[in-house]
């Protein structure tokens, strides 16, 4: 492969330009989606175009970048995604939460707690969290203008007339600093309480409807319900096969045919070292 | 003529003509330089053959008609009130407080009980719902509507019957002037005496009455003074 | 007396070449109930719009008595304070129930929504006041749960006004609120819409084709024809003694059944 065929991460410095003072705006502006000029990246809508592009602005020579995908740094996305800033940028990589300076993730907030030298970027489908009950778009602008979210609780109230509870479970609107709603990306409610007050910079890119969006450090974040259905965070009845653990988010992995079952960290990282400090107090 | 301390209603100089577009412009002049009064405790009564317009001064007074010229003056509240050039929203005051008025026949809306019309009067004069009903209730007995037709809207009633709740309806409030078109036509004595019993009542409490009795025994019982509206004929310009 | 609710003084708008609406003006206090009649064509829809704020007049204004008392032209007023408007002291009954309900939320959802975007956070609160509403528009409680989108068309329109109001608004507007319902439907419609004018002591603006219904639930009553108030008053005297040449017309175009 010839030296250089891309830029430093993919993208033209204008570009990268273009996207951190969306970044800086959205940054400014808790909560807020600002659009930016999605490109055309050489992956299709759908599989993270958005977070790659935030990713690939920010990213410098000097980054460590983990890359996971439903907690995992082995499914096919994490490790092609992984593969593509190694092409284009040359930039480290680890699946060591501690070590890396940016994480771009699909769908879970690691179990790690983050540090202020971290970024997290998270990859958005839909921005917009009125979307599913109102679909048009100078509607929804205006609604967040005027902070009239009304109807977010009437989606919530319909839950409960539904199901009892409060069904939804992952994509859980949150208030972000006492303002705009948001919706934290697809990551199980259980990952909701993560995002306040997170010492890390939280960026949040969908790059189909060319939005992005930010929470930075030490922004309180609140999970909408009602006083008589509080936000509840999800418990699991089950510990982890692996390394026991009964605080992480866990993945139900089928055995057999004959409803075998058992409940692993979804995070591959926080269970690996888990399971390795296990190992190494067994052998004192 | 300038109203006095007694009296309720002052009418003068009135003059009322249709004007009918969809025959041509057609003239059809009703009364002219009508002129009367009804005190405190009154009972004034319309006279005259059928067709004098007696029923449409009844209108003219109450705002359903409109007049040509003249003046209609009330005693509404604290003030006159000249219901000819009032403002509707005038008018709608005046109605709900001081003045009230008994049709010939009950104008029937579907579906209400013929106990919710009168208790809506009641409520329109500032009566809580529960003291409503019971008003209305008291006001069904005494005209002796049987219970049984106190909760069914009165679409199937007979006309007695359908006259019966169209007067509690006028007498459910606390009108100062009661205007009554031929209240008593469709009733028959035992009913027509509830009737007078209750305009007496109310006459007595200090209440006026404009009326208008087919029936000549009603008409000698209760009536103060007889107006004859002949007198007021218009008369054709020379 | 106190000052009226609203005030309409010289209203016009035009389409192009066409006059919709020329010089109206008029005064409504509160708890009064005017109908706005005419045929199509006569302008009575494009008024009640800009009366209510949805479409910008041409000329004159429109002045509203807000809760604290204060009368502001609704031309001043900002995107934000009239949607809030719309919200709580207004409503606005729309023929077609589907405009004017979120057909994908259940009854109670479109109830309550006003009760929550006015910040009211306890679900059984909320849910409560929505069964209330429900019963008092005879819907049955059963169908709380229930997407308007399940219910027949009388029940739909009974919907969107508890939805309206929910918040105990001053004024509602309402266009052609039995506009295609069957006429027994209609009939139970108009009755629990005249009970809950009365009961509420609302201020309603009406617009309406149907002169029976403009007798029903109003007091007085605005006549236009071509953009024009030809005649105007108590609604009982303009019906019994219409003066106007095209009033009497309208009048005696009723037929009697």
């Amino acid at each position: 492969m010839s030296e250089r065929a891309y830029n430093f991460a993919y993208l033209d410095e204008q570009t990268k330009r273009m996207i951190r003072r969306a970044i800086l705006k959205a940054v400014a502006i808790p909560g807020y989606q600002v659009p930016f000029a999605s490109r055309e990246m050489p992956m299709p809508y759908g599989w993270g175009t958005g977070g790659v592009q935030v990713t690939a602005a920010i990213l410098g020579p000097d980054d460590v970048l983990k890359v996971i995908d439903q907690g995992a740094d082995d499914t096919t996305n994490a490790v092609s995604i992984r593969a593509f800033f190694a092409r284009t940028a040359d930039v480290a990589t680890t699946t060591d939460t501690r070590e890396a300076t940016i994480i771009q993730t699909r769908h879970r907030v690691p179990e790690t707690s983050l540090t202020e030298n971290q970024i997290l970027v998270y990859q958005v489908p839909i921005p917009e969290p009125l979307r599913f009950l109102e679909p048009r778009e100078t509607e929804t602008r205006t609604m967040h203008a005027l902070a009239e979210y009304g109807v977010m609780h009437v989606k919530l109230y319909e839950d409960i007339s539904r199901h009892g509870h409060i069904a939804t479970a992952y994509a859980y609107p949150a208030r972000v600093a006492g303002r705009y709603i948001m919706d934290p990306s697809p990551i199980p409610k259980f990952d909701n309480p993560k995002l306040d007050n997170c010492p890390a910079l939280q960026l949040f890119g969908a790059g189909r409807e060319k939005r992005i969006y930010a929470v930075p450090p030490y922004t309180k974040v609140v999970s909408l319900d009602f006083e008589d259905h509080p936000f509840e965070r999800t418990k699991f009845e089950a510990a982890c096969e692996f390394c026991g653990a009964r605080d992480s988010y866990l993945d139900e992995v089928v055995t057999d045919d004959r409803g075998g079952r058992m409940f692993v960290c979804s995070d591959t990282d926080y269970c690996e070292k888990r399971q390795a400090a296990q190992s190494r107090k067994a052998a004192e | 003529m300038t109203p006095s301390a007694q009296d309720l209603l002052v009418v003068e100089a009135l003059a009322k003509r249709f004007t009918l577009h969809l025959h041509g412009g057609a003239d059809l002049p009703v009364v002219a330089n009508v002129d009367f009064r009804v005190g405190r405790g009154e009972c004034v009564v319309l006279g005259g053959p059928s067709g004098a317009g007696k029923s449409s001064i009844l209108k003219i007074v109450y705002g359903n008609y409109g007049c040509d010229a003249g003046r209609i003056l009330l005693a509404d509240g604290g003030r006159v009130l000249d219901i000819a050039g009032a403002h509707p929203h005038e008018v709608i005051l005046a109605r709900r407080r001081t003045m009230g008025y008994v049709s010939q026949f009950l104008r029937v809306i579907p579906r209400v009980s013929s106990l919710d019309i009168v208790a809506a009067a009641a409520r329109d004069a500032g009566l809580g719902a529960a003291e409503a009903k019971a008003r209305a209730a008291a006001l069904l007995q005494r005209l002796n509507l049987p219970e049984r037709l106190w909760s069914l809207p009165p679409a199937t009633f007979s006309g007695g019957e359908q006259q019966r709740v169209n007067i509690a309806r006028g007498f459910a409030g606390e009108h100062a002037l009661l205007i009554l078109d031929e209240p008593t036509a469709s009733l028959d004595a035992g009913n027509r005496e509830a009737v007078i019993a209750l305009i007496g009542e109310r006459r007595a409490q200090g209440a006026g009455f404009l009326a208008i009795f087919h029936d000549d025994d009603v008409r000698a019982r209760l009536a103060d003074r007889i107006v004859d509206v002949s007198r007021f004929a218009p008369r054709e310009a020379a | 007396m106190s000052a009226p609710l609203l005030v309409a003084r010289g209203l016009g708008k035009r389409f192009g070449a066409v006059t919709a609406c020329r010089d109206i003006g008029f005064e409504l206090e509160e708890g009064e109930a005017l109908a706005i009649v005419g045929e199509s064509g006569s302008g009575k829809t494009t008024l009640l719009h800009m009366i209510a704020g949805l479409m910008t007049p041409d000329s004159g204004e429109v002045r509203y008595r807000l809760r604290d008392g204060a009368m502001r032209d609704l031309a001043t007023l900002s995107e934000a304070e009239r949607r809030a408007l719309m919200r709580t002291d207004w409503g606005f009954v729309h023929q077609d129930a589907a405009r004017g309900l979120r057909m994908n939320v259940s009854a109670g959802g479109n109830i309550g929504e006003r009760l929550m975007a006015l910040g009211d956070r306890h679900y059984g609160r909320i849910r409560q006041s929505a069964a209330q509403w429900l019963e008092r528009v005879e819907i049955p409680i059963g169908r709380l749960d229930d997407s308007p989108a399940t219910y027949s068309g009388g029940m739909r329109q009974r919907l969107q006004i508890a939805r309206n109001l929910v918040t105990a608004p001053r004024l509602v507007f309402m266009d052609e609120p039995t506009g295609g319902l069957d006429v027994s439907v209609q009939a139970r419609l108009l009755d629990l819409i005249r009970t809950l004018i009365s009961e509420m002591g609302l201020a309603v603006v009406l617009v309406t084709h149907d002169l029976s219904v403009a007798r029903l639930l109003s007091n007085r009553i605005l006549v236009m024809k071509q953009g024009e108030v030809i005649e105007s008053g108590l609604t009982d005297r303009v019906l019994d003694d219409p003066r106007a040449p095209y009033t009497q017309l309208l009048v005696s175009s009723v037929l009697a059944a």
